[in-house]
This record gives structure tokens, C-alpha cells and sequence, in this order.
């Protein structure tokens, strides 16, 4: 491309460049300007071919994985051939004042607050009844000390020192039994089984080639990255306020892991779990957990950890905790899917089901039926007792 | 720096039925020489594409083969040590200095090259494919972001060596992981879908010159409509290839001559045992019916 040709047609075209590369960078691809002038160089540096072919080669540009190869031709056809209809969609879409309504802690400050006592009553609790009551009492020593509790003071008093040390002593015994994952690659080591030609040779110069010195490699185990989900919907209100302890006891323990919330929404708390004042931090973290509460959209959450997170946190290391009761109101097929997709992120998923504990409860809803298959181990976790029968299990993962 | 116009009808010639969107991918590879990532289900051809191109270019085909745990010394290069020690023993009463000897047995001359180093030191632009990097850790792809966006390889004991020629890189994976922003957003991107009726008739063809014709559309339609039942491994290209190859054996000149034969031969096409059970004889003659 040479200066002079950029003049008053292909300031136009440059003009809808643009444009596109932004029209793409709002539904999700990542466009920055040298893919900007990435495509203005290739548009101009030969005549137009056909609109077909041009599709076709901004698509490879362009594209980054299945997904977005597969949208790109909506995407394509609704800028160029239906500009006027998308333009509209677009400018509303790409707005930096739009906010996640998940983001800002003080606007749910005043939501809680003023919706509390309605929102309170809301609270389903059908699908919760319909399990098997009495045998849950029995096998659940903290459910029958917090059924007493209203809920407000339940989350404002989540600061029972003991039951916090109890519950963050086992988290940090947990996350040290899955610890180390061995990996494939070698480093310099004093024992090892291998040697380290490179750095025996080197040494050895000195000595006339002689090789007194040995050093070895071997492969050095490296931390697992945890990553936990913890369903706060309704259904598992009653298990909550302990799980959030262990969530706790997790993250601050453990240097590699990241923490989530879900109901219908999934919010990202890991800093507000790292916050070192106790108090304020279960109280930041009950804030964002409760609000929403009703229905669970298990397969939705999960899939805006796989477009948004994933990437980012996951790796061959990455083990996964979901803490849920698995009564979803989003479609089980979506659910599997996006179980399917996050089991490329990650190396193992692990399924605590609070449920799972008691007696006559089998995990035959549509959502844990189809989330069975993705789960490398499935087990209770209704009592600090019955996480900690998971120790040895975890170990072996 | 085009060096080739219409790839898709050239890769023909070679015998290699490219449908559209990847000829328009391998164009702009060559046209803009960038890498280009590759990604599909198994067996619908993308390590044949590296393969094929290096024949239209006529140039050398470096193949990387990824697993976990690749590293710099089994894929960008490694110091000899055997020759190093010996050499060391034979220049013991020469009186050199160390660093001397150090000069010495840290050239060139002792550099083993891996596949990586291979490909930016020829003299000829070749075609490196990395297979399956979906396979090798995340670690290994920060190797190859430095080698992908610099062509260049740095040697610590020896300094930096630049590429001679750039190769054109294609880079296949199968999905089974996740792969890094930063290494997708170097490469181009193209998805390799199964191939459709005729393209699959044309592979045939191309492959299979002297299968009968009838035979042909017949064993094309029976993969295709194979390929929508609810399988664990879907069968690809090579399969299809394989099949046709064993009912010529086995003397069969149509699907529906032979039912038995043809079930038994369904071993070319499904490779899992599950997959074998839920196609039984009912299911192949079926099939088979539709295809003629």
C-alpha cells in the first residue's frame, strides 16, 4: 500500500475497516488495531476479489478457534451486506458504559438492603423439600444448627472463630493432599535420574574434560491450580455459609487457586476471598453471593467460566471443584456441553454434592445425569467429617 | 512474495482435493508467510495438507511431532556431547587454554539440530509441520512464540541464528486442549471440516484411480450417512481409503452384493469396540441401501 492511493475511496474503506474491527472486537473477538491494519494492508495491497473470498480469507485472518470460525459468517454478512440493521445492535453493545452488573459491590449494598425481607421470602426452597428430609438432619450436624438461624444474621455472623479454624484447617489438608502433579519436564536437580550433559561438560573443562562433577535432572512435581465453584443458589442456602468457610480456607491457603460463586450468574471472588480481615471479607463475599438467589443455571455459569476465564486460569494442572446439589433450571444438554468443553481447560473435575450424603438420595436429576460422565470423582460433602473421608480419595486423583 | 497463484488447483495435480476455505488459508499462508493453525476432527486430512504442500512448493517436509513434555533440546537443538568429551581427550596434550577449548567445542560443528532449528536453517524455504500441538505443554508453546514471531533461534554458548529462509508453518491440533491466546493470534486460522460428497469422491478418485465408478459413490454415500449416526470416533478420510482399498480385496463390486462381507469389513471404518457393536449388520445394510 502506498501513501498516495490512500485517498478519498480508500479513506472510505479504512472508515468500514474500522468499523468492522470494531463491530467483531463487540461480539467477542480479539481485534486490536495491528489486526486493523492487518486487513487494510490486505484489502489493498490487490484488487478486490469477490465478496465470497474476501469472507474467506478475512475468516482465517481473523478467526482465533471453532467457535469464532463458525460465527464469523454471521458476523461478516450482518456488517457488510445488512450494515444498517447491526450498526444499531453494535453501538449499543460496544458502550464502555455498560458494566457487568456482577462488578460493583456497593450497588449490591443498597440492593440487598432493600430487597432483603421480599427477596428473603422468595427464596425457593421446593426442590430442597423434595429430597429426603429427616435422613438429611441425621447425617448433618451443621444443617440442624443453622436450620434455628435466620438468614441474616446467619451471613452477618459468619465469624464463629472455631468453626472458621476447623473448616480452613481442612480446606489447606485437602488442597495439600492433591498437591503435586508430576510433570514431563526435567530441570537441574541434585538427585536425579537422569544427567545434565550440558552442565556436566561445562564444568569439566576446567579439569582437562575430566567429569568429576555430575549433575543431574529430573522432572520436579509442580502445585495443582484449584479452581472451586460454589453453587449459592436456594437450594443450597443451607450449606452456604460452611462451604464458603472451606472456599475460604482454600484460597487463602493455597497460592494457586481461583474461587467462583454461581447461581444464575457467575461472579469471580477469589480477591474478595484473599481479603485478610475475616469479617469483611465473608461479608463482601455473602454481598456478591446472595441478591440474585431463585433458579441455578448450572450449564450457563460454567459457560461463561469456558468464554471468559478459562483461557486465562486454566492449564494442564488445573483441578476443578464444583460444589453443588445439582438442581439446575437450565437445560441438562447445555450443561453437558459446557462440562465437555471445560474438561479440554483442565485436567481433573471433581463433583462434591452435599446431597450425596444422605440416605435414599440417588443423583438422578437431569442436570447430575448429565454431568455424570465429565466428573473424574463424584462424592458427599455435607459435614466437615465427610470432607475430610475425601482426603485420601483426593490424593489418588 | 507470492510465490504461487491458484494453490487449490495445483494441490490437485499433487492428488490432494482441498475444498475452498482451506486453499484460500494455504494462499494467504504462502502470500503473507504466516503460520497457520489447523484444527478438525481426526482423520479429515491436516497432516496430509503439510505434506501436499511441500509437494506443490517441492521443497523438504520437517515434521515435529509434539507429546508432553517437548523440550528446547529435543525440538530446537543440543549440544554433542559425546564428540564434545572426545574431542576434549584429543586436544589433552595440545596445551590449550580452556576457553580455547571451550571456543572450540561449542561451534558449529557440535550442534546437534532439532526439527526446529532445521527449519529456518534451509536453504530453501521448507515446510515445517508441527502435528498435534495440542498434545505438547503449555510450556512448549512459549518456545515456539519466540521462534514463530522472530524466526530466529538463540544459542547462550553461541549467539543468535537467524533464519536463512522462512519456512512455511502449519501447525495441526485436534482440540484436545485449549490453546494459548498469544499462539493463536500469530497464526492464521482455518477449521477442516470432513469432506462433503463430491470432494470425498474426488479424494477417491485421486487416491483410488481404478475403482469402479458405481463402487465409488456407493462407498462415499455409506461413509457420509456413517458419519451422522452417533459414533465415539467418526470415521475420517484415511478410513474411507482403507475401506475402499479392502473391498476391492475382497472382491466385492457393490454394498449390497455382500452384506456379511461387508460387516465384516466394517473394521477398516470403526476403530472403538463400542462403536462396531452399534453398527450391526441391520444398520450396515441400511446404510448401504441409501448409498445405492
Amino acid at each position: 500500500m502506498t501513501p498516495s492511493q490512500t485517498s478519498a475511496a480508500p479513506a472510505l474503506l479504512s472508515k468500514r475497516i474500522i468499523d468492522f474491527t470494531n463491530h467483531m472486537r463487540a461480539n467477542g473477538f480479539t481485534m486490536g488495531p495491528q489486526e486493523c491494519i492487518r486487513i487494510a494492508q490486505h484489502l489493498s495491497s490487490k484488487p478486490l476479489p469477490t465478496m465470497q473470498r474476501v469472507r474467506l480469507e478475512l475468516k482465517t485472518l481473523l478467526a482465533g478457534d471453532r467457535q469464532e470460525w463458525s460465527r464469523f459468517d454471521d458476523l461478516f454478512e450482518a456488517y457488510w451486506i445488512k450494515s444498517g440493521r447491526t450498526r444499531a445492535s453494535l453501538q449499543q453493545k460496544s458502550s464502555p458504559h455498560i458494566t457487568r452488573p456482577e462488578r460493583p459491590a456497593p450497588l449490591w449494598q443498597q440492593h440487598l438492603s432493600d430487597n432483603r425481607p421480599e427477596g428473603d421470602g422468595k427464596t425457593p426452597q421446593i426442590e430442597f423439600e423434595t429430597g429426603d428430609q429427616p435422613a438429611g438432619k441425621a447425617s448433618g450436624r451443621l444443617i440442624a444448627a443453622k436450620h434455628s438461624v435466620n438468614r441474616k444474621t446467619d451471613l452477618k455472623n459468619i465469624v464463629d472463630p472455631d468453626e472458621i479454624r476447623a473448616a480452613e484447617a481442612l480446606a489447606l489438608q485437602l488442597a495439600r493432599a492433591m498437591r503435586y502433579r508430576l510433570s514431563r519436564r526435567y530441570k537441574t536437580a541434585k538427585k536425579g535420574n537422569r544427567l545434565d550433559l550440558r552442565k556436566t561438560i561445562r564444568s569439566a573443562l576446567p579439569r582437562g574434560g575430566e567429569p568429576i562433577e555430575l549433575f543431574r535432572r529430573s522432572t520436579r512435581p509442580r502445585p495443582v491450580h484449584i479452581i472451586v465453584f460454589l453453587d449459592v443458589s436456594g437450594s443450597m442456602k443451607h450449606y452456604s455459609r460452611f462451604f464458603l468457610q472451606f472456599v475460604k480456607g482454600l484460597v487463602c491457603a493455597w497460592l494457586h487457586s481461583d474461587a467462583f460463586v454461581f447461581h444464575t450468574r457467575l461472579i469471580h471472588v477469589t480477591d474478595a476471598v484473599r481479603d485478610r480481615n475475616s469479617a469483611r471479607a465473608m461479608t463482601r463475599l455473602a454481598l456478591m453471593a446472595e441478591g440474585f438467589g431463585g433458579g441455578t443455571k448450572l450449564g450457563e455459569c460454567l459457560g461463561q467460566f469456558n468464554r471468559h476465564y478459562a483461557r486465562k486460569m486454566a492449564n494442564s494442572r488445573t483441578v476443578a471443584i464444583v460444589l453443588s446439589d445439582g438442581y439446575d433450571t437450565g437445560a441438562p444438554e447445555k450443561l453437558e456441553a459446557e462440562l465437555a468443553r471445560m474438561k479440554k481447560h483442565i485436567r481433573k473435575l471433581i463433583w462434591l454434592n452435599p446431597l450425596l450424603g444422605w440416605k435414599n438420595y440417588a443423583p438422578i436429576t437431569a442436570a447430575m445425569l448429565a454431568a455424570r460422565p465429565h466428573i473424574d470423582y463424584f462424592a458427599a460433602a455435607n459435614t466437615l467429617e465427610s470432607l475430610a473421608a475425601l482426603e485420601p480419595q483426593l490424593a489418588q486423583l | 512474495m507470492s510465490v504461487i497463484n491458484d494453490i487449490g488447483s495445483k494441490l490437485a495435480a499433487v492428488g490432494y482435493i482441498a475444498d475452498e476455505p482451506l486453499s484460500v488459508a494455504l494462499q494467504l499462508t504462502l502470500d503473507l508467510a504466516r503460520p497457520l493453525l489447523l484444527e478438525g476432527e481426526a482423520g479429515v486430512g491436516k497432516t496430509e495438507t503439510a505434506k501436499a504442500l511441500a509437494k506443490v512448493l517441492d521443497t523438504r517436509l520437517i515434521r515435529l511431532q509434539c507429546y508432553e513434555g517437548l523440550d528446547a533440546t529435543s525440538t530446537i537443538y543440543e549440544w554433542n556431547y559425546q564428540k564434545q568429551l572426545l574431542a576434549i581427550r584429543a586436544r589433552e596434550h595440545d596445551r590449550l587454554s580452556s576457553s580455547a577449548i571451550e571456543k572450540q567445542i561449542f561451534s558449529e560443528d557440535f550442534l546437534l539440530r532439532r526439527p526446529l532449528l532445521e527449519a529456518i536453517s534451509q536453504e530453501k524455504s521448507p515446510v515445517l509441520l508441527i502435528d498435534e500441538i495440542d498434545r505438547a505443554d503449555e510450556e512448549f508453546e512459549a518456545y515456539l512464540l519466540e521462534l514463530l514471531s522472530d524466526f530466529q533461534v538463540t544459542i547462550p554458548e553461541l549467539g543468535t541464528i537467524e533464519a536463512t529462509s522462512r519456512p512455511y508453518v502449519i501447525l495441526t491440533s485436534n482440540g484436545t486442549r485449549e490453546l494459548s491466546d498469544a499462539l493463536r493470534r500469530r497464526c492464521l486460522y482455518s477449521y477442516v471440516e470432513f469432506p462433503d460428497h463430491q470432494r470425498e469422491l474426488d479424494i477417491l478418485r485421486a487416491k483410488l484411480p481404478d475403482l469402479e465408478a458405481n463402487l465409488a459413490s456407493e462407498i462415499v454415500g455409506f461413509v457420509q450417512n456413517l458419519r451422522k449416526e452417533d459414533l465415539e470416533k467418526k470415521p475420517g478420510i484415511a478410513e474411507t481409503l482403507d475401506w475402499a482399498a479392502a473391498l476391492v480385496g475382497m472382491d466385492v463390486h457393490s454394498l449390497l452384493d455382500d452384506p456379511d462381507k461387508v460387516t465384516s469389513s466394517m473394521i477398516c471404518l470403526l476403530k472403538t469396540e463400542s462403536d462396531l457393536k452399534s453398527a450391526p449388520r441391520e444398520l450396515v445394510s441400511r446404510l448401504a441401501g441409501k448409498a445405492a
